[in-house]
């Protein structure tokens, strides 16, 4: 089967001040649709970057990124905002929703941003966040949502347009264990229902039953790779 | 895009409101600043732009108004002969001391014309008749000035240069450059006033037949020996220079005026650049979404443009109410058309460059940012 993403012998080297420092060494990573990929390991071990890099957030220093079936790593960077915007759904650690936007809003620049505007885009933004179970605040300004119910936009969002891949940074660490299981069960469905590869970066050991696999990251090399017992 | 722009704008109503102090404050600086030069320049040639006359004819050399020297009559004759001259009217304008009824002394700008005559006359005037500075030691003086100058009502006397100085008529709103008020007489007072001898003269004021060719008739003029022919524009263009660029009181207020413009502009700067820096996670975000950087730079500028036009407006409502209200003064605030125009593009061209100040920010910023909790 065709990966929606590959990673091949990426490294990332960032000067520090006139240092090296290596970020990532040769890491290897193919994702396939309806998969959840759990990147596990220590601060500083190069999980963002990875992540990153995957969303083509951030280009690599060597290697292939492939998404789609086309290597973009060495691509213009005004070509990739095209590709996140095709492929990627993001979801981050703090949300990062736009505060003057109400929660339906804030899935419709989502939706403006891939053309669809107006009523469609109304539409589309309320049935995403029926989605997550937010139909009824979907007038509500994220200051007057919980933690839970943020993060849950944040995925409405990361879903307009139907992305491929949805990428997400610590998705459940600024949420109590309620709402964070709330959230990986969403991410999981995601992955199980609709066919997409979802990618999470946690520090978080709760989230390692959502996991179909487990890839561990020391020191930018990937450590070990675990398959869940199905 | 226009939605997003607007409403990160209104949702933090204290950052918008500083944002819109910053430029209101920023607008009533350099329109009162602007305009307080724009006013003291055009009174220094106050007298002239309103005498009515084509030409004058002036000392040889004088660089403004107050300073010529006097000249004999007979050039007026002369100059009465050339062709394409209708009318020639003689002039004194200088400094001169008035002594108020109280005894304290003020200098005053004393303006010497003919009153039978149609040019130079005083403008504005609110109480007398102007024939009746035929009379000997009779003036007119500004409201503007009447406190200064200790007078309270028509007929009441002063003096000006130990002879005695009637009050017959009042204007209202003919403002001097210098702190000295002006004072309206006729030629033949003000020669006592001076101790001019009969046959001298400080201007000669020279209207054309109609139809003339004022450039003609000056070419014809400068015949006339020791003596300079200025169409008005040019010699209050020259009075205005001398003034305003060649005296330091006229240099102080062309610094204050661009100072008030540089200020106006910084702080307009740095307000617009720091909303939007306030900002700029929510700009990475679009970025890491996939927006391109011209849909970020649309929202930043369409936020900085809708502030300097709200700040703009009320920043002129405040400007235009204090402008107004300095026509009560001594000092006169002036606000053109064309100056509230040229500071409302100003004003937006400030916001717009401050703005892609801090959209190169945001062009350099590392969409990873969005992953750093």
């Amino acid at each position: 089967m065709t990966p929606l993403l590959a990673v091949e012998q990426v490294t990332k080297t960032y000067d520090m001040g006139g240092a090296p420092v290596h970020a990532l060494r040769g890491v290897d990573l193919a994702l396939h649709a309806g998969e959840v990929l759990l990147l596990l390991g220590p601060s500083g071990s190069g999980k963002t970057t990875l992540l990153s890099i995957m969303g083509c957030i951030l280009q690599a220093t060597s290697g292939k990124v492939i998404v789609g079936g086309r290597d973009v790593a060495r691509a213009a960077e005004r070509d990739l905002p095209a590709v996140r915007l095709r492929h990627f759904g993001f979801v981050f650690q703090g949300f990062n929703l736009f505060p003057a936007l109400t929660a339906a809003e804030n899935v419709e620049v989502a939706l403006g941003l891939k053309g669809v505007r107006g009523r469609a885009a109304r539409t589309a933004a309320l049935e995403a966040l029926a989605a997550v179970d937010l139909a009824d605040k979907a007038s509500a300004l994220p200051a007057n949502l919980s933690g839970g119910q943020k993060q849950r936009v944040a995925i409405a969002r990361a879903l307009a347009g139907d992305p491929s891949i949805i990428l997400a940074d610590e998705p459940t660490a600024a949420l109590d264990s309620t709402s964070g299981q709330l959230v990986m069960d969403l991410l999981r469905s995601l992955a199980s229902r609709h066919e997409r590869a979802v990618v999470i970066v946690t520090h978080d050991s709760r989230t390692i039953r959502y996991a179909d696999r487990i890839v561990a990251i020391e020191d930018g090399r990937l450590a070990s790779t675990t398959e869940a017992v199905a | 895009m226009a939605s997003l722009a607007r409403k990160n704008l209104f949702h933090d109503r204290v950052r918008f409101a500083v944002t819109l102090t910053g430029i209101v404050f920023s607008v009533v600086l350099a329109t009162v600043q602007l305009g307080l030069f724009l006013g003291f320049t055009a009174a220094t040639a106050d007298v002239i732009d309103h005498s009515g006359a084509d030409l004058w004819i002036v000392s040889t050399g004088a660089t403004h108004l107050e300073g010529v020297t006097a000249f004999g009559e007979q050039q007026a004759f002369r100059a009465m002969a050339t062709p394409g001259v209708a009318r020639v009217e003689k002039r004194v304008v200088q400094f001169g001391q008035w002594k108020r009824p109280d005894g304290a002394q003020e200098g005053v700008l004393l303006v010497g014309f003919e009153p039978a005559g149609e040019l130079g006359r005083p403008w504005n005037v609110v109480a007398g008749d102007v024939r009746a500075l035929e009379q000997a030691d009779t003036v007119f003086v500004d409201e503007l000035y009447a406190d200064k100058l200790g007078v309270t009502h028509l007929g009441q006397t002063a003096e000006i240069g130990g002879y005695r100085a009637r009050v017959v008529g009042f204007t209202r709103g003919i403002r001097t450059f210098t702190t000295a008020p002006p004072v309206f007489t006729s030629f033949k007072n003000a020669q006592n006033y001076f101790g001019l001898r009969e046959d001298q003269v400080l201007a000669l004021l020279v209207s054309v037949t109609p139809g003339a060719d004022v450039a003609a008739v000056q070419r014809a003029l400068a015949a006339l020996r020791d003596v300079d022919v200025h169409t008005t524009a040019e010699w209050s263009r020259r009075q205005q220079t001398y003034w305003m660029f060649g005296t330091g009181a006229g240099i102080t207020v062309l610094i204050a005026a661009a100072l008030g413009i540089i200020v106006g502009v910084v702080v307009v700067a740095q307000t617009i650049y720091a909303a939007t820096v306030d900002h700029i996670r929510e700009f990475g975000t679009l970025k890491a979404m996939g927006a391109t950087n011209g849909f970020i730079y649309g929202v930043i500028l369409q936020q900085a443009l809708t502030s300097g036009a709200l700040g703009y407006a009320a920043g002129m409502a405040i400007a235009l109410a204090v402008a107004t209200a300095s026509q009560q003064g001594t000092t006169a605030i002036l606000v053109p058309p064309w100056l509230a125009l040229a500071l409302f593009a100003l004003t937006l061209g400030m916001c717009a460059l401050a703005s892609i100040v801090s959209i190169n920010k945001v062009t350099r910023l590392d969409p990873a940012m969005v992953f750093k909790g």
